[in-house]
């Protein structure tokens, strides 16, 4: 267990792979692998295409500043918040940032211990993905408690108010949830990155990059007792890192689940939650590997192989996804509650109906078109299929926050709720920030991790 | 503890191109009776921590005493908080609520886990560690990419630099032998 050999583990035996496309073309060796991914970065200028995509996303960032800018002057009433719709798009794009960074834990962690090779050329940019995310996503609540200058209260520490945080409610499991899962992810993906910050070092011959990839490297020589123990650290975080994002979106849900809202006070909503998670994120992953690995020339390493199985795991999250949806609408009629079966019928046919039946046609109804070996197999159709399902899983979250909490058991409280400009600059904003990250990290360091790509080589192997 | 006698080189580096060679020349040098040796690789290869002698680790225990301690940590965190320090009567509900405090409890232990594994990993390992004399040889840049090498060092009770510089010239697929300076 603490030994990944790349005899047994990295590939599936022969009979397995009959008929499938390999997960790294073959004809490659340690140099090749190692030239490939390292030029990207030390490669002299950045290419004119990265330079007007990191523009456009710099741009972005730049209005969710004035956005955030704004809502610091003047407070959250300039989003459409209001009540009884005190939680809005803040929440819909937190948990829908939250959910995609699952995607890159499950591939880094969960795939890992599962044994799956393939996972290897996607990992690392899955892992970066989901450090951007969360990034993304604590904007928001941090943003939502209105005096973000002061939102150190949520954390228990000796303050001369004499005052300490409520630990029985589900905010502050979110906080420590969160924060805890931004602090692994992070530690997860540095430590995968300093055998690969060694080789940058090593590679490059301009001072200033050899000095700032040594330091970051902090010395990794490659030692085979350097190795084992790093093999045993890493398959240690995965173990770690697999419960880790399964409790996650489960305490996100919570937020919710422990509530007495209509809509939001059910059991199904961990199992159901998590699922979402996994579902949108490889949809991301696909979004975001898709065009890469048609820009960089990355078809060696990220093949087919990997496109189909990612297809197939958002067809199986997409249907629990789906059972979710079934469940939520059969409990509201058998569970005999009015107010669920209200809620229910005022999804399908309130005000916000039309974003319901486009929230199920973008989840359950198009993603079936996966099913079609063709749709799977065309890097086109499913990179349209993903962007398909990342709009309904925005969608999901909106109706369950909104339609829950608009018209809830008092009709004299009801309202309805209109996002402003500075919802959309703040929800685009991030999205800016998303992808400006993405274009830096793929600019300054390897977004395929070369070292374990050198591993699933026919030549790792140690002929006995 | 005394400190070890200076020796003229920190030892001798033998390289290679395929992991096998690496592997079959690390045991070749244990038969021999060398002891005091590491070899690097541009990736993990099992074979060759064992070959240089290096079987077990103390890492899961250091992941273990973490965790636990992260759990006790936050379960003792919450108890004074909600208990001790700021007891707030909630619909005469008990004051250590236990259940209430699983989630954080679950999220401290995972923390201190994989906070004890990264760093316990680095401190073990000795890293960080900018200078260290295997960088003095040139062709060891190529240790990250796609060579492997082997080093007899010069603690080795049997090391003699010019008859272990020898043996290692006389492995099988050895690309060269080199002195590793100080």
């Amino acid at each position: 267990m603490e030994h990944k050999g790349p005899s047994e583990e990295q590939r599936p035996t022969a009979a397995a792979n009959a008929g499938k496309p390999p997960i790294i073309m073959p004809g490659h060796t340690f140099a090749s692998v190692t030239d490939k991914i390292s030029s990207i970065v030390l490669g002299r200028r950045a290419s004119l295409g990265w330079l007007f995509g990191f523009s456009i996303a710099f741009a972005m960032t730049m209005m969710l500043l004035t956005a955030i800018s704004w809502l610091v002057l003047r407070g959250i009433g300039v989003w459409g918040n209001n009540i009884p719709v005190g939680w809005a798009w803040d929440i819909t794009n937190f948990v829908w940032w939250i959910g995609i960074g699952h995607a890159g834990t499950l591939i880094s962690a969960i795939l890992l211990l599962l044994k799956q090779g393939w996972r290897t050329s996607i990992n690392r940019f899955a892992e970066a993905m989901t450090l951007f995310a969360v990034a993304c996503a604590g904007i928001f609540p941090l943003f939502h408690t209105g005096r973000p200058w002061l939102a150190y209260w949520l954390f228990p520490y000796p303050s001369t108010m004499g005052v300490w945080p409520q630990f029985r409610s589900p905010l502050m499991w979110d906080v420590f949830a969160v924060s805890t899962y931004a602090t692994v992810s992070a530690l997860f993906w540095f430590v995968g990155l300093v055998p690969d910050l060694a080789t940058l070092r090593d590679r490059s011959t301009n001072r200033y990059a050899q000095w700032i990839y040594g330091m970051l490297a902090m010395g990794w020589r490659g030692s085979a007792k350097h190795w084992h123990r790093y093999e045993t650290a890493y398959l240690l975080l995965a173990g770690l890192a697999t419960p880790l994002v399964v409790s996650v979106h489960t305490i996100v849900s919570f937020d919710f689940a422990v509530s007495v809202i209509p809509g939001w006070h059910t059991t199904i909503f961990p199992p159901y939650f998590v699922a979402g998670a996994i579902y949108s994120g490889f949809a991301m992953v696909l979004t975001l590997a898709i065009p890469i690995r048609a820009i960089y020339g990355l078809e060696d390493f990220i093949t087919m192989r990997h496109l189909h199985n990612m297809a197939k795991i958002m067809l199986a999250t997409g249907l629990i996804v789906a059972y979710g949806y079934m469940m939520e609408a059969f409990m509201a009629w058998y569970s005999g509650n009015p107010n669920e079966l209200f809620m229910v019928l005022n999804r399908m046919r309130g005000p916000y109906a039309p974003f319901y039946w486009t929230l199920i046609l973008c989840n359950v109804g198009l993603p079936q078109l996966l099913w079609i070996r063709g749709v799977r197999n065309s890097p086109l159709g499913l990179w349209c299929v993903s962007i398909i399902v990342n709009i309904g899983m925005w969608l999901e979250r909106f109706i369950i926050i909104v339609t829950s909490l608009h018209r809830d058991f008092l009709p004299s409280s009801w309202g309805m709720f209109h996002p402003t400009r500075w919802d959309f600059m703040t929800f685009f904003g991030t999205i800016g920030l998303f992808l400006m990250l993405l274009f830096l990290f793929i600019r300054f360091l390897p977004m395929i991790s070369i070292f374990e790509m050198r591993t699933i080589l026919p030549q790792a192997e140690v002929e006995e | 503890m005394r400190p070890p006698k200076r020796h003229a080189v920190y030892g001798v580096m033998a390289e290679f191109s395929t992991p096998t060679d690496a592997v079959m020349a690390a045991r070749k040098a244990r038969e021999a009776g060398y002891t005091r040796m590491d070899a690097y690789s541009p990736f993990a290869v099992e074979e060759l921590s064992e070959a240089v002698g290096f079987h077990h680790t103390r890492l899961p225990l250091v992941v273990l005493i973490g965790g636990i301690l992260g759990c006790v940590g936050g379960v003792a965190m919450q108890y004074w908080v909600a208990a001790v320090a700021y007891p707030l009567n909630v619909g005469g509900r008990p004051l250590f609520s236990w259940p209430s405090f699983v989630p954080i409890t679950f999220e401290c232990t995972v923390l201190a886990a994989a906070a004890s594994a990264v760093f316990g990993m680095l401190a073990l390992n000795g890293l960080p560690m900018p200078y260290h004399p295997v960088f003095n040889v040139g062709r060891f840049a190529m240790a990250s990419r796609d060579h492997f090498f082997l080093v007899i060092e010069s603690t080795d009770p049997k090391f003699e630099r010019h008859r272990t510089a020898d043996f290692l010239l006389h492995m099988d697929g050895v690309q060269g032998v080199e002195e590793v300076p100080h």
